[in-house]
């Protein structure tokens, strides 16, 4: 189960109409990522890494090729089962939070758990498990609007956490955040990486996300320019 | 479940914006109540007015008889069926004799209709008892608008001038002896009241009557030769008539509120979809299908009408209450709108009228909800994620 793969990309290409003509976001790609990697999608901006990120967490389809992401065919999938998909075995980390402004804290993290209908004495138990995770219990009743950019990063963290995923997938999660609030965030993940088996997925081009990855795609004008495994002990390790 | 308690959270945590609207909506449910309420009133207390002062339970008219044609009273009069004899004589209808006569009042020349009525009779709530007893004289009760627009008072001699059967005209002085305050114009304008026996005589129509009043819930006994029994359904359909225009303009008026109201939520709404679309996307990504978020929006909507309702009953209820109670004061000028509901008007609200504007603000205010939350059946929710416009 270690090394099962949990997404493959089979010839994917995503092509956005732009007036008469389309830009190829993704041509060609064909990854696998296995469980319990914590991998990272690099490249400059426009290289696909948002789009090929937003792919297999449902939010978008394929322009040609296949996707499997744990099992179901992204390309052929319905509003409803990506849906499911993404509300249990997918959470998401954005760049600027979005986090629910009206909610607190714990509330926020609750969310995905009221929809996938958790019984209340579960779900408290989850998301305090979560806010502990990250640091934050004392943070619970605060609103996003009381929470500084490191603290509602952890609290996304915690939302994307609370149901136990199996792909996590961080959208420049670093990108708002100062040196020392993205060390934090990463080693979190790392850590919960390492003790959860979660798997990870980053689109960064941020090199103190890249200290942390033990496997590195490069991506150029849509294509893999390089795909890197590292053995070595990284930055967090 | 899970979306009506998070429609609640979002509505709630909005603050100031829910309860403006809520409050915006509440005004124009609780106005369409009370407009629908008055309508109600003035319907209910112009019947009952009516009923007790002059229609009693339906009326006998003789076949040439016409209230809006004066000139046919010449001819309208006939003795009475042996039947409505035996109900007048057990105190179960009471005869009225209509003739045309001239009054000279401050010396100026009014036309009237004089009418003449048994002083005894219970059926009609006028104080015909007070034309007993006046023994070499005529007493005449009158209305107290006639009085005000003849002058008279009580105590006061008036001329009379009428032409009998035979067409001989003929005049005497009579006494004014009540001035009788009643709501309802059509037994007082223009008219003057007289012991039914002396304006038999007068007239020289012993026995005769233009029509006959049956006392409430009193069957009339049958079609007689001469004589059409008016039921109340006809009696009353001017009063009808002029409601219904009534509700017509407070329907009108009820449309422009409850449009306003909704045009507030309708704007929230778009405002919602427009400035909430990075929350949309989120709450895809999170797991949310499509039609929950649109759902949730709908119902986040349509909850102002339900916290309408609630806020509408805290302050709607003691004051609606407290307008059936007491009535609301109708100007001396406006004289009931010309019908005959007097100087208070007492609302009245049925459980149909309240539930059925209930459901007409919860309804509209659900489609109105409904109608902005389309779009986000078309979205993207990789555009909505990056904040970007639907």
């Amino acid at each position: 189960m270690q090394n099962s793969i949990l997404i493959s990309t089979n010839n994917l290409t995503k092509r956005f109409p732009m007036g008469e003509d389309a830009v190829v976001a993704l041509d060609q790609v064909n990854l696998q990522f296995r469980k319990g990697e914590f991998a990272g999608l690099v490249g400059p901006s426009g290289s696909g890494k948002t789009t090929l990120l937003n792919i297999i967490g449902s939010l978008d389809v394929p322009s040609e090729g296949e996707v499997l992401v744990l099992g179901e065919a992204i390309e052929k999938i319905g509003h409803k089962a990506a849906a499911r998909l993404r509300n249990r075995h997918i959470g998401f980390i954005f760049q600027t939070f979005n986090l629910l402004p009206v909610y607190t804290a714990f509330e926020n993290v609750e969310f995905p758990l009221l929809l996938q209908r958790i019984p209340e004495s579960q779900r408290k138990k989850a998301v305090w498990e979560s806010l502990e995770w990250v640091g934050l219990t004392d943070k619970a009743k605060s609103r996003p609007s009381q929470l500084s950019g490191g603290q509602s990063q952890r609290v996304a963290i915690a939302r994307a956490m609370v149901k136990r995923p199996s792909i996590m997938l961080a959208d420049e999660p670093t990108a708002n955040l100062d040196a020392q609030n993205s060390h934090n965030i990463l080693q979190i993940m790392e850590r919960l990486n390492r003790e959860l088996q979660t798997t990870f997925i980053f689109s960064t081009h941020d090199e103190k996300v890249i200290q942390y990855l033990r496997r590195k795609i490069t991506l150029d004008d849509g294509r893999v320019a390089s795909d890197e495994t590292f053995t070595t002990e990284r930055a967090g390790s | 479940m899970i979306i009506f308690q998070l429609a609640l959270r979002n509505l709630i945590r909005a603050g100031l914006r829910t309860w403006l609207n809520v409050f915006v909506l509440s005004l124009a449910f609780v106005a369409i109540i009370l407009m629908q309420g008055v309508n109600q009133g003035i319907i209910e207390q112009a019947s009952r007015s009516m009923i007790d002062s002059e229609l009693g339970g339906g009326q006998y008219w003789h076949a040439n008889y016409d209230p809006f044609d004066p000139l046919t009273l010449e001819d309208a009069h006939a003795p009475l069926p042996p039947e409505l004899q035996r109900l007048i004589a057990e105190g179960k209808a009471t005869a009225v004799l209509v003739s045309q006569g001239t009054i000279y009042p401050g010396g100026r020349m009014m036309p009237v209709l004089l009418k003449g009525i048994d002083p005894r009779q219970q059926i009609l709530d006028l104080p015909t008892a007070e034309l007993a007893n006046h023994a070499g004289t005529i007493p005449v009760l009158l209305g107290s608008r006639m009085a005000e627009s003849t002058g008279l008072k009580v105590g006061d001699p008036l001329t009379i001038r009428w032409r009998d059967a035979h067409g001989t005209f003929d005049a005497r002085d009579a006494l004014v002896v009540q001035i009788m305050n009643t709501s309802v114009q059509t037994v007082d304008q223009g008219q003057v009241w007289l012991p039914l026996d002396t304006l038999r005589r007068m007239a020289a129509m012993p026995g005769e009557a233009t029509l006959i009043t049956l006392a409430k819930n009193t069957s009339p006994p049958a079609n007689f030769h001469d004589w059409d029994f008016k039921d109340l359904n006809f009696l009353l359909r001017d009063v009808r008539e002029i409601v219904r225009f009534r509700k017509i303009a407070a329907g009108i008026l009820n449309t422009i509120l409850l449009f306003l109201a909704l045009v507030a939520i309708f704007d929230t709404q778009i405002l919602s979809v427009f400035r909430r679309r990075k929350e949309i996307g989120t709450l895809i990504a999170l797991g949310m299908t499509r039609s929950g978020v649109i759902r949730l929006f709908t119902l986040e909507g349509g909850l102002h009408g339900i916290l309408a309702v609630v806020v509408g009953a805290i302050y709607g209820i003691p004051l609606l209450g407290y307008l059936a109670s007491t009535g609301i004061p109708l100007p001396q000028s406006s004289e009931g709108f010309g019908m005959a509901i007097g100087l208070v008007l007492y609302p009245v609200y049925g459980p149909a009228l309240v539930l059925g504007s209930l459901l007409l603000v919860l309804l509209t205010v659900t489609v109105v909800s409904y109608l902005p939350t389309r779009q986000i059946a078309n979205l993207k929710p990789t555009e909505a994620l990056r904040g970007r416009v639907l």
